[in-house]
């Protein structure tokens, strides 16, 4: 629950923590657990499992083909909180989910769902501060950090707002843009994360566009977490497993 | 007017997009409450209205469909205006305001084009970078207006997710904008998308209502039984629907694409059938499965072929204040073609529609009816006559 989430940006030995994402039934369900397990061993100190949805704004190409992929090869939200179920024995699990998925569902019944099947926290990208306090209040009940995220462009007082209802951590995006591997970070990024430290004495993970052990060491220098998805759902459609366990060592060992 | 613009319709409408986009949807908040009552800025749009685009349109008489119906009907003649459909109100207004908020690139999705023509058109006025955004199937089918952008200078992106239609191409645009809105405004072409965008282009379509509504009383002396429009995100509808809201004798009824039929599941008709989703920022009726995954929609007219629609129709849709019906391609492809050997005027798929609706309801006999001749038909002529 909230406490595994904060003990992950503690207990690491790292410079940060190490957050891979993954889609959740890519390139299939079995194969989507073994990636996460790959990713623990390899060194992550949390995952953040996505929960394919058809149209997924926030997203690249990338990831949006490979949650299409996973709703053709079959995947449920039942599935995925399934792999959730297995992944969070060994690792904390954050859910990434669209707003329509949880609100079809309804947010008091998708809390509890998250919840029974593990999930540390929940991340809901187009679930803005404004629209959330539903789904705040029933994770709140349920036990799980509902995670906010914070853009380059929020202004200080909308990031004191956010600040102040945000659980587990906040999630700093690095640049205005889709997820996707961009070739270097953003010069204002320190000031960014500054800003968002103002707001809060959670910690501040960043992602969007890490792709690199060298953008790994450079933001682990910067925030608390460090969160790689792009790079890792290729490395899963190139190599599956073995290929994200790689890539996912690669970042680890820059951190140290 | 007040000095807030409204969110929400009822549990309807909001804001479900990426933070990247909130300070620019509060930054167009604030610019449309200032812009909608600055004399300056609405002296220019009324100016451009008038002597640019064509308005007032006329309110027409359509005699021999009347005969053929039994009512008396009036047709809005939105095919008038300069690009030939109602989209260019809106997309002349969401340039200036553009404009007046200092963006230097503007981006558009379209469907069937018209919306597209619309933006180029309004860019091309003022000398402005314009990409829009269109579905692979939606350029195949709609290929005149991808020539008209291209010869306005407007670049035509190519989208090839998904059933690569008008879903698909407001998923790009809103993309692009994530990453580009410090610079770059998106003219959303329909009542639909985060809010501002539902009251900004109602604000700027109901001038179809406004003189369709001063029109008739002008020379009927009474206001219509009945106003009947198609839907597709909704805007010619909400455009054309918004004065007659509180006039509670006039019957209002939004026609939706029935495509191959409700039961197929291969329709364009969230209104008639669907349940309540977000898709686009906003919640609204929305076609979905079960599990809240977006379903693609079917219909033979590009611009009805949309899976979700304007949240203050869902609103009105609840309240009973607006009716909706359904109306399949085959029925519209015919009334197409019945309609324009009846009055010399060929409609876009969309208002056919409307008009197979109103050949299959007169309603009772006599009454006076005003229909929204959205646009005219000159794109859909490949479309219909490759049917047969
Ligand atoms: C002529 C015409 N009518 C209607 C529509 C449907 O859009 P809306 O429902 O926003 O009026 C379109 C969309 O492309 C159109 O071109």
């Amino acid at each position: 629950m909230a406490e595994r989430i904060a003990a992950a940006f503690n207990g690491h030995g790292k410079r940060a923590a190490l957050m891979p994402y993954l889609m959740g039934g890519y390139p299939d369900l079995e194969s989507s657990v073994a990636i996460g397990e790959a990713c623990a061993a390899a060194g992550a100190d949390l995952v953040e499992l996505g929960i394919p949805f058809s149209d997924p704004l926030a997203d690249g190409p990338v990831i949006h083909a490979a949650a299409t992929a996973a709703l053709d090869a079959g995947a449920t939200v039942e599935g995925v909180l399934g792999v959730c179920a297995r992944l969070s024995a060994s690792i904390p699990v954050v859910l990434m989910v669209y707003a329509n998925v949880v609100l079809v569902d309804g947010a008091k019944r998708f809390a509890g769902r998250a919840a029974a099947a593990g999930a540390d926290g929940l991340i809901v990208p187009d679930l803005p501060v404004d629209e959330a306090e539903e789904l705040r209040a029933a994770c709140d009940r349920a036990g799980i950090a509902l995670v906010p995220l914070v853009a380059p462009n929020t202004t200080p007082e909308r990031i004191t707002e956010i600040g102040a209802v945000a659980r587990g951590f906040v999630y700093t995006v690095s640049v205005a843009g889709t997820t996707g591997e961009r070739r270097g970070v953003p010069p204002e990024l320190a000031d960014t994360v500054g800003r968002v430290r103002g707001g809060t004495a959670l910690p501040v993970a960043v992602g969007f566009g890490v792709s690199t052990p060298e953008h790994a060491r450079a933001v682990g220098g910067i925030a608390d977490g460090v969160i790689v998805g792009t790079r890792l759902v290729r490395a899963a459609g190139e190599g599956g497993a073995e290929k994200v366990g790689e890539v996912v060592a690669s970042l680890a060992e820059s951190l140290r | 007017m007040s000095a807030e613009l409204e969110r929400r319709f009822g549990p309807y409408g909001g804001r479900y997009v990426p933070e990247t986009l909130i300070p620019t949807l509060d930054e167009l908040e604030r610019g449309w409450i200032e812009l909608r009552e600055d004399p300056s800025f609405l002296d220019e749009l009324h100016g451009l209205l008038r002597d640019y685009a064509g308005r007032p349109t006329p309110l027409y008489e359509a005699k021999r469909l009347s005969e053929r119906v039994g009512n008396r009907i009036l047709l809005k003649r939105e095919d008038l205006m300069h690009t030939g459909a109602h989209k260019l109100n809106n997309a002349l207004g969401q340039v200036l305001i553009a404009r007046r908020l200092g963006k230097t690139r503007i981006i558009a999705e379209t469907g069937a084009g018209q919306h597209g023509v619309a933006t180029a058109t309004a860019c091309a006025l003022f000398g402005i970078e314009c990409v829009v955004y269109m579905g692979a199937e939606d350029i195949r089918r709609q290929r005149p207006n991808v020539e008209r952008m291209g010869l306005l200078g407007a670049t035509v992106e190519s989208v090839e997710i998904g059933a690569r239609t008008l879903k698909e191409a407001v998923s790009a645009a809103i993309r692009d904008w994530v990453a580009s809105s410090e610079t770059t405004h998106y003219v959303l072409g329909s009542a639909v998308g985060p809010a501002p965008f539902p009251v900004i282009v109602r604000d700027l379509q109901r001038v179809i209502g406004d003189e369709a509504r001063a029109q008739v009383l002008d020379r009927w002396g009474k206001l219509p039984d009945r106003v009947i429009a198609c839907v597709g995100g909704g805007s010619n509808a909400i455009g054309t629907f918004t004065p007659f809201l509180e006039d509670t004798d006039v019957e209002i009824v939004g026609v939706e694409a029935a495509g191959e039929g409700l039961e197929s599941g291969r329709h364009g008709a969230p209104l008639s059938t669907g349940a309540r989703g977000i898709l686009h920022g906003s919640y609204s009726a929305v076609l979905q499965t079960e599990e809240g995954q977006i379903l693609e929609a079917h219909s033979v007219s590009a611009g009805l072929d949309y899976p979700g629609s304007g949240p203050q129709l869902a609103e009105l849709r609840d309240t009973g204040r607006v009716r909706f019906e359904a109306v399949g391609d085959d029925a519209a492809v015919s009334a197409f073609k019945e309609f324009s050997q009846l009055e010399g005027i060929i409609p876009a798929l969309e208002p056919a529609h409307a008009i197979a609706w109103l050949l299959e309801n007169p309603g009772a006999g006599g009454s006076l009816d005003l229909l929204t001749l959205s646009g005219r038909g000159d794109k859909d002529l490949a479309e219909v006559l490759g049917r047969g």
